[in-house]
């Protein structure tokens, strides 16, 4: 029996799990359970064993096979057992059903009837245990069999069996929607049940279903309120409380549903302002509980209509999670401001410390929710900072998975924000580095194509300029071992078409190079057909040129090698580049155009230039041409044909599509037999009517890049263009509150001190590391990197404007935060506000006037902005409507406070320099956003 | 919805294992392995949560918890809210502790169909059933006794009534006395 142990289990089972747990090794642990599966074997099937030996027999298995051991011999045991009279043995044997049998097995068909049987058992228990196994073991088919009996149940006297039937019936709707769509009133029914335990059970359905199609439980919503509050009030029974909260986890549930009855429903959100007010009030943010809530509240309260008050509530609580000790809390502070931050932007700037705290944490959760955060809140001003720190987490880890995701976001923000094809290309091919594998390949070809093309047609020198700084950083990088395919086919492909193109590099050198990567990579045949083609590429300008080719050795050999090579995708290529070889100057000169990967060939699919031809050939007798779709059992001798002319249409074997008098053999093998699949996009070497054999331009036209499809998010529409107007379009959301900029930024400014101004304001009052002060100010202000290069006299010199400037800029604004937690996306008055510092001596006078002031000088965090916000954007309304006048007025009148205080000595341009600072703020950040041809001194340090 | 629920010491050897979406058993033990990369290679004092979406697919998440030598580890989607489910893992360990009487790894082992039953009442086909621990000692113990009525001559394990450990089974380099997970909070 089982009671010689404490744990009602027999000596034999004890002993098995005692040497299981003493065994050295797994193969020692696999011995001992092999050893069991045996003696269960034949335990199992003995007729004499008795049944409760039986019932341990069962737990062994199940114990076996949770070790990861093939138990299923034991499965139809488990199913007889069902069948027993005994609730143990039935329980048991349920238990060992769910257990090891997944809902399309084949013994499935045998528990049904017992199953069936069970559910109109007198003893609750037994049916209990019945709706347990339905759960897990009812798939779409047997559903109709028990329904009617679980429907029934919904309304048994026993409050957990009416509990079960709920969950077996939400169990059927995620199998099966439509076998219990006649049954969703009897979910809202279940919503009044008098016991609290099934109300919360009928949550879980009714989620559900409101998620699939809120409109139609609207009028719920009322009920839902009424729940929460009673439950808030305290009226559940007592055993419902947990660590003092009462029904907490009915009240997440319901905080959930509410969310998804409010989202984008004005009306419905205006209905549960004040409960959730309520709760959040009464939160106890002691214990965990009470946090989970509040943080569902916040969840809730940043998807519903906006409402000030709750959205303030909000953003207290997460200052408080995100200062608490917890990695949970901050977590879920986290998490939560990147919900908040849809709503209010400014939000993230008042935790910007806190942010890059979790940034720095060595806790992995915490840092991937707040790449998550940043990833969110990216936008052209901060993309550098963000992506670059993308980057470096991205080279630090080794999960493939995140690794993939982190760098396919790595590569969409840059394509986003990207302030410029320089960056743009640096940062890919950083990405391209560390991650090149996981990336898709269309992400190689935009690279190319970006290269190709540069910033535009009209900026030549750019161009040229982009191409050698890629060149050059290209034969940095491919010494490296190890690098990915993906980016040595960009290398090579780029070397090809622009190793030589500057003059900055011979011939010898890049062929020498490129030979190098095609040894040095020998089994990957994509990178050397990449590498041929570069040769080819190189070798033909060389003789367009005039110059003579000198082959190193090591290419020859390459070639010779190649030439013999299994693939015949590389013999070809390399047969093509021997052919090329022997051309003269003039004939590479057509065939091999420098640099005209961005020429568009327009190819005229319908062949019309034909017509008169075909027209021709008709009338002499010839067979009219049959569309392939019109000819039956031909498609797959057509398919393979043009695959094989593709490959070798200078050979003899060509099969003939149709029957058509033979066209002059140029346009058959360009045109009509090879379908280029995307003919707008074929590079420089695809002229139809050329002289060239056609071996020689397929390759070539082949590796280019193929841009079709490929999306053109950042264009040259956004970047090319002139600086004033690009950062119209660049920043068009931002801009559009803030159209005082634009006049602003019109203005030519010439003073670089006053740059300074805000960044040095802004060190006088933090009191943090220099570096994270700095990563914040360019994580969330937006400037940074321009002003971070001034100097420091420069900073000395214009404190003092910026100090005359305050008290009258304070009496106005008094709700700015300080200048570096703003966003970009203010009105560029704000920009110049002065920060707390300057404030300090004018405190008392502040006072008089407006009491709100001291929250602005409270700190970083401690603006409490969303009370303010009313009145500043009826000011940066007022400041659009005067256009600058009224900045020129506050300038005049800062002038005048400023005099009382200040020295006279500085008041002379005080004015203008107020104004000044405006305007040069502006353009600062729009040198930030989008920095064109126009300031190559930004970008000075990326090119090295 | 709840993904799944595991229980394993911290050598990583499963004592309890459910899923709500049935995996094979291959798929299983990969998975349990796989988790317990993941968890022992975490510092202490950081955070019970852990994406897992390279395991389940998008944004299921897991949070687990150490109690003595066990971890408690719930696999769930965006449905649920992570201090929530650290919480119901709570009401599940205290349910354990009411069952047991002072719980411990060896109970979870040798009853491992009990743990079942409790967590049976807590969640059913993913979702939370029960949240109050006190409802859920009420079931179990109605079915306990249920059974000991139904087969007076069977296996009396299944009743609370316990007999301590007399001799000192030493394995899972546990002991007994003084390694309760209650002092191990």
């Amino acid at each position: 029996m089982g009671s010689q142990g404490g744990f009602g289990q027999s000596k034999e089972f004890q002993d098995l799990i005692k040497s299981i747990g003493e065994s050295r090794s797994k193969t020692e642990e696999d011995r001992i359970v092999l050893r069991e599966i045996e003696t269960l074997k034949t335990r199992l099937v003995d007729p004499n064993t008795p049944k409760y030996k039986l019932k341990e027999y069962l737990i062994r298995l199940l114990y076996v096979e949770m070790l990861g051991h093939d138990a299923s011999f034991g499965y139809i045991h488990a199913v007889k057992m069902t069948h027993d009279e005994n609730l143990l043995l039935k329980r048991t044997g349920y238990l060992a059903v769910t257990l090891f049998l997944n809902e399309d097995h084949d013994l499935i068909i045998l528990i049904v009837n017992t199953i069936q049987k069970d559910l109109k058992s007198d003893n609750y228990l037994v049916v209990c245990a019945a709706l347990n196994a339905v759960c897990r073991l009812i798939n779409e088919e047997t559903i109709p069999a028990v329904l009617p009996q679980v429907v029934e149940l919904l309304g048994h006297q026993k409050e957990a069996v009416r509990k079960k039937a709920v969950m077996a019936l939400h169990r059927f709707y995620l199998r099966s929607p439509v076998s219990v769509s006649h049954l969703i009133p009897n979910f809202r029914k279940k919503l009044c049940d008098n016991d609290p335990g099934v109300m919360g059970a009928t949550l879980c359905p009714l989620s559900d279903l409101i998620k699939a199609d809120a409109e139609n439980y609207k009028d719920l919503l009322v009920s839902f309120v009424n729940i929460l509050k009673q439950v808030a009030e305290r009226r559940l029974p007592k055993s419902y409380d947990y660590h003092q909260m009462p029904a907490p986890f009915i009240q997440i549930k319901l905080l959930k549903i509410l969310t998804l009855l409010g989202t984008g429903d004005r009306k419905a959100s205006e209905q549960m302002y004040t409960i959730i007010g309520d709760i959040m009030r009464k939160c106890d943010s002691t214990t965990n509980i009470g946090n989970a809530i509040l943080y569902e509240c916040i969840c809730c309260v940043s998807s519903l209509h906006p409402n000030p008050k709750l959205l303030e509530a909000a953003a207290d609580a997460i200052s408080k999670f995100l200062k608490n000790d917890s990695h949970n809390l901050k977590y879920l502070g986290i998490d939560a401001l990147s919900r908040l931050i849809k709503i209010n932007p400014e939000i993230a700037e008042q935790h910007q410390l806190a942010v890059i705290d979790c940034l720095e944490d060595p806790d992995d959760t915490l840092k991937r929710k707040t790449f998550e955060l940043l990833y969110k809140m990216t936008k052209s001003s901060n993309v550098e900072v963000i992506v670059d720190r993308m980057i470096e987490y991205m080279m630090s880890i080794t999960d493939t998975h995140y690794k993939t995701e982190i760098a396919s976001r790595c590569v969409e923000l840059a394509e986003q924000f990207a302030p410029s094809n320089q960056w743009f290309i640096q940062t890919m091919n950083k990405v391209f580095e560390h991650a090149g594998d996981l990336v898709n390949i269309k992400v190689a070809h935009n690279l190319m194509r970006l290269i190709a093309e540069g910033f535009g047609e009209d900026d030549g020198t750019a161009d040229s300029q982009l191409r050698s700084s890629a060149v050059e950083s290209y034969l940095r990088i491919m010494g490296e071992p190890k690098l990915p395919s993906a980016f040595l086919q960009v290398i090579c492909w780029v070397l090809g078409e622009y190793g030589t193109a500057d003059g900055k590099y011979s011939a010898s050198y890049i062929t020498g190079k490129l030979s190098d990567v095609a040894e040095a990579h020998s089994t990957d045949d994509t990178v050397k057909a990449y590498a041929v083609m570069a040769l080819m590429k190189i070798y033909s300008f060389q003789i367009a040129a005039g110059r003579i080719v000198d082959i190193l050795p090591e290419c020859q050999s390459l070639i010779d090698e190649m030439l013999a090579s299994h693939s015949t995708d590389l013999q070809q290529r390399t047969y093509e580049l021997r052919a090329i070889l022997n051309l003269d100057a003039r004939c590479l000169r057509e065939i091999m155009p420098m640099d005209s990967t961005c020429e568009e060939v327009e190819i005229d699919k319908n062949l019309s230039f034909l017509d008169g031809y075909i027209q021709q050939s008709i009338e002499k007798g010839a067979q009219p041409y049959i569309p392939e779709s019109e000819r039956l059992g031909m498609s797959s001798i057509t398919n393979f044909k043009s695959e094989e002319d593709h490959e070798s249409s200078t050979h003899a074997l060509r099969f003939e599509a149709y029957e058509l008098p033979k066209p002059s053999p140029t346009v058959l093998a360009s045109s009509s037999l090879v379908p280029i699949p995307e003919p707008s996009y074929s590079g420089d070497i695809f002229h139809p009517p050329t002289s060239i054999p056609s071996a020689s331009n397929r390759g070539p036209s082949e590796l280019k890049l193929r841009l079709d499809g490929v999306q053109k998010k950042w264009g040259r529409p956004t970047y090319s263009s002139p600086a004033p107007s690009t950062s119209t379009t660049g920043t068009t959301k931002i801009q559009s509150e803030a159209t005082q900029r634009d006049s602003a930024s019109n203005t030519v400014y010439t003073d670089p001190k006053t740059r300074g101004t805000s960044y040095d304001s802004r060190k006088q009052q933090v009191e943090i590391p220099p570096e994270k002060q700095k990563l914040a100010a360019s994580l969330f202000g937006g400037v940074s990197k321009s002003e971070g290069k001034q100097s420091s006299s420069s900073q000395r010199n214009s404190k003092r404007p910026a100090k005359a400037a305050a008290p009258h800029t304070a009496a106005v604004i008094t709700a700015q935060p300080p200048p570096d937690l703003l966003d970009l996306g203010e009105p560029s008055i704000s920009s110049s506000v002065p920060s707390v510092d300057p404030f300090k001596p004018f405190e008392d006078l502040l006072d008089l006037t407006q009491g709100t002031t001291s929250a602005s000088a409270g700190g970083v965090g401690a603006t409490d902005s969303s009370d303010f916000m009313s009145l500043f954007s009826d000011m940066s309304l007022n400041v659009q409507s005067h256009d600058i006048d009224p900045v020129s007025n506050v300038s005049n009148g800062n002038g005048l406070v400023g005099v009382t205080v200040e020295k006279l000595a500085q008041q002379s341009n005080k004015g203008p320099n107020l104004k000044e600072a405006l305007e040069k703020d502006s353009r600062v950040r729009q040198m930030g956003v989008t920095p064109s041809g126009q300031n190559p001194n930004l970008f000075k340090n990326l090119l090295g | 919805m709840i993904r799944g629920v595991i229980v394993m010491n911290d050598q990583g050897k499963p004592r309890l294992i459910k899923f709500y979406e049935f995996q094979p058993v291959e798929k299983q033990q990969e998975l349990v392995r796989s988790i317990y990369r993941i968890l022992c290679c975490r510092a202490e004092n950081v955070s019970n949560f852990v994406k897992v979406d390279s395991l389940f697919g998008p944004d299921v998440r897991l949070v687990y918890k150490t109690f003595a030598t066990l971890y408690f580890v719930f696999v769930f989607d965006s449905c649920e809210n992570e201090l929530a489910v650290l919480d119901l893992m709570q009401v599940f360990v205290e349910t354990l502790d009411k069952c047991f009487s002072n719980v411990c790894e060896l109970d979870i082992v040798f009853n491992f169909n009990k743990v079942h039953t409790i967590l049976d009442e807590i969640i059913l086909g993913g979702q939370v059933l029960e949240t109050s621990s006190s409802e859920v000692v009420k079931a179990v113990d109605e079915i306990s006794r249920f059974s000991i009525f139904l087969s007076p001559s069977l296996d009396r394990g299944i009743v609370c009534v316990r007999f301590y450990w007399s001799c000192s089974l030493n394995l899972c380099r546990l002991e007994r006395s003084g390694n309760s997970i209650w002092q191990g909070r």
